[in-house]
């Protein structure tokens, strides 16, 4: 699995989601995206990827793009 | 209820948007309000944790009109259905909100919120004198049934909290759960009591701003239910650095042992005071509390009665129960036992049917010291994200609307549904995540050969917990 897909798998099973939304999705656009649903997401994204995520990685993920940033700037994992 | 002096000059309100207002100044913005307003009028409030919002609240209490406080995000079905239920001839809501399904025109407005004067009449409304505030009993599978807390009510919890929990005037709570909620409401109440501020953003734990207004106003105590213990503890909360932060609470539900031991040894620790508590919107809010010294040798304890309160066990005959580790049901004794439910209009005339005792449906046993542990549920709900949501109400409202054979089970956080028919196990979760519009993850479906009954055809829970317990 590419790393696109397991964060993409990621996203659509913690906030319950098709994948064809997910483009430009950010925190609190979708009932299932509130705080609730953002601890699921963390927990499935550091599971995929097999990371420990920072406090201010966790709190700054606010959107589906930015996720993506975090992950490469700060984990090494490439898109 | 409150003093706003005219001569404090302490911050009352400080809000994520900018909005900053001294006790002086609250008390002065609460009589503009409420000069709009006839005295013993209803007022619906929809909520949200901003300075509009506080000085609406505050001011209708000081001003004895009777707020009746809802969660901002209520489906327009529910508002409705409320509205012409207890017809409120007045709305103190978000000034963006329209309410298109009644007559209504804004007759007020400030900081963000608007007072709709609605086609209902003043003179309509009768209502029991001790009458201060109507709130709905943490749950959300839409019942209109309300919980009647009185001035009196109000005030001596106010008291009591302040008292056990060492609040004075420096202290800087943060909003973490929102105002509707019993126990929300209730960091308000006695905050503003002691005359100390209240940082009010409607951001998330999970929020960078909520974290940025945290650091900038100096917080000093953050409240949670189980699941806000569970989000801090994935938030790596332990490794922050929070100077500020004097105190926690917990409440809404029993934290897992393993999580109420974490925070209690990091507390100690920090040399911050971590409280576990237990309460009802039944009884205002707070009953019982577990003194912060005890917080890690009393694990999984919920405590000791608040001062003015007292505890004690009853078994199924009715009869006080004596010795320790022996369960009964929990009774509780004070002044803060509200007066009753409301279902319709006319209940808001009755008085007070509890007469200072209220019987809690919680099954608890205390230890040798007399701390007491809440071990299980009399009714059958659960607490979903601390929400208190029925299961037999659930299981009815599934079984009206799609017609299949199902049962409802499960714990906290963790709803279960049990269905015969596999086909139709997505609609029911579906459902079953609509009526309470609480998020997904807590919900889960089950397709099963049968559902258990017994001989009269009633449905065998305790048959169904092996599908759950871990």
């Amino acid at each position: 699995m590419t790393n696109l897909e397991k964060y993409n798998g990621a996203f659509c099973e913690a906030l319950e989601v098709d994948e064809s939304k997910l483009a430009g999705l950010k925190y609190q656009d979708i009932d299932a995206w509130d705080s609730v649903g953002h601890m699921s997401l963390i927990s499935l994204l550091e599971e995929a990827f097999d990371i420990m995520m920072d406090t201010d990685d966790i709190i700054d993920l606010s959107s589906y793009e930015k996720g993506k940033e975090i992950l490469a700037a700060n984990y090494d994992i490439e898109f | 209820m409150w003093k706003f002096d005219e001569n404090n000059n302490n911050p009352a309100l400080i809000g994520n948007n900018g909005d900053r207002l001294s006790y002086a100044r609250l008390g002065e913005e609460c009589r503009k309000l409420t000069g709009n307003i006839d005295k013993r009028s209803l007022v619906f409030v929809l909520c949200k944790n901003t300075v509009g919002c506080v000085v609406g609240y505050a001011g209708f209490i000081n001003a004895h009109i009777v707020p009746v406080m809802l969660n901002e995000e209520i489906p327009e079905e529910q508002l409705k259905d409320l509205i012409a239920r207890y017809e409120p001839p007045y709305m103190w809501v978000p000034s963006g909100r329209e309410i298109g399904y009644i007559e209504n025109s804004t007759i007020y407005e400030a900081f963000g919120y608007k007072l709709l004067r609605t086609c209902y009449d003043t003179e309509n409304i009768k209502m029991y004198d001790g009458l201060a505030l109507l709130l709905t009993t943490s749950g959300s599978t839409g019942s209109p049934k309300f919980v009647r807390q009185s001035y009196d009510n109000i005030l001596v919890n106010a008291r009591s909290i302040v008292s056990y929990l060492e609040l004075d005037e420096t202290e800087r709570p943060i909003t973490t759960l929102p105002m509707n909620y019993t126990y929300g409401l209730s960091i308000i109440n006695s905050h503003l009591l002691t005359g100390a501020t209240l940082l009010l953003t409607e951001y998330g734990l999970m929020q960078k701003g909520f974290w940025e207004f945290f650091r900038e106003y100096g917080a000093t105590s953050i409240a949670g239910v189980p699941y806000t213990y569970e989000m801090l503890d994935r938030l790596r909360f332990f490794r922050m650095d929070l100077p500020t932060l004097r105190y926690m609470t917990q409440a809404g539900g029993k934290l897992l042992p393993d999580l109420h031991e974490k925070f209690a040894l990091y507390a100690r620790d920090k040399g911050i005071r971590f409280y576990i508590m237990y309460g009802q919107c039944e009884a205002t809010a707070r009953m019982g509390y577990l003194p912060y010294q005890k917080a890690v040798e009393k694990k999984g304890a919920m405590g000791i009665a608040i001062p003015g309160g007292r505890f004690h066990l009853i078994d199924v005959n009715g009869d006080t129960v004596t010795e320790p580790e022996t369960v009964g049901e929990l009774v509780y004794e004070g002044a803060n036992v509200t007066l009753g439910y409301a279902e319709k209009k006319e209940d808001l005339l009755k008085g007070d049917e509890r007469n200072g005792v209220l019987v809690t449906g919680d099954m608890a046993q205390f230890d040798k010291d007399g701390y007491y542990y809440i071990v299980g549920r009399k009714k059958r709900f659960l607490k979903i994200y601390g929400n208190r949501v029925n299961l037999d109400e659930m299981e009815r409202k599934l079984k009206a609307e799609t017609g299949a054979d199902c049962a409802v089970g499960g714990k906290d956080d963790h709803m279960v549904i049990f269905v015969t028919d596999p086909e139709m196990q997505e609609a029911l979760r579906d459902r079953a995540i609509k009526i309470t519009r609480l998020n997904p993850a807590a919900f889960y479906s089950m397709a099963i050969p049968e559902i258990p009954k017994n001989d009269a055809g009633k449905t065998q829970y305790r048959e169904l917990e092996k599908y759950y317990v871990d």
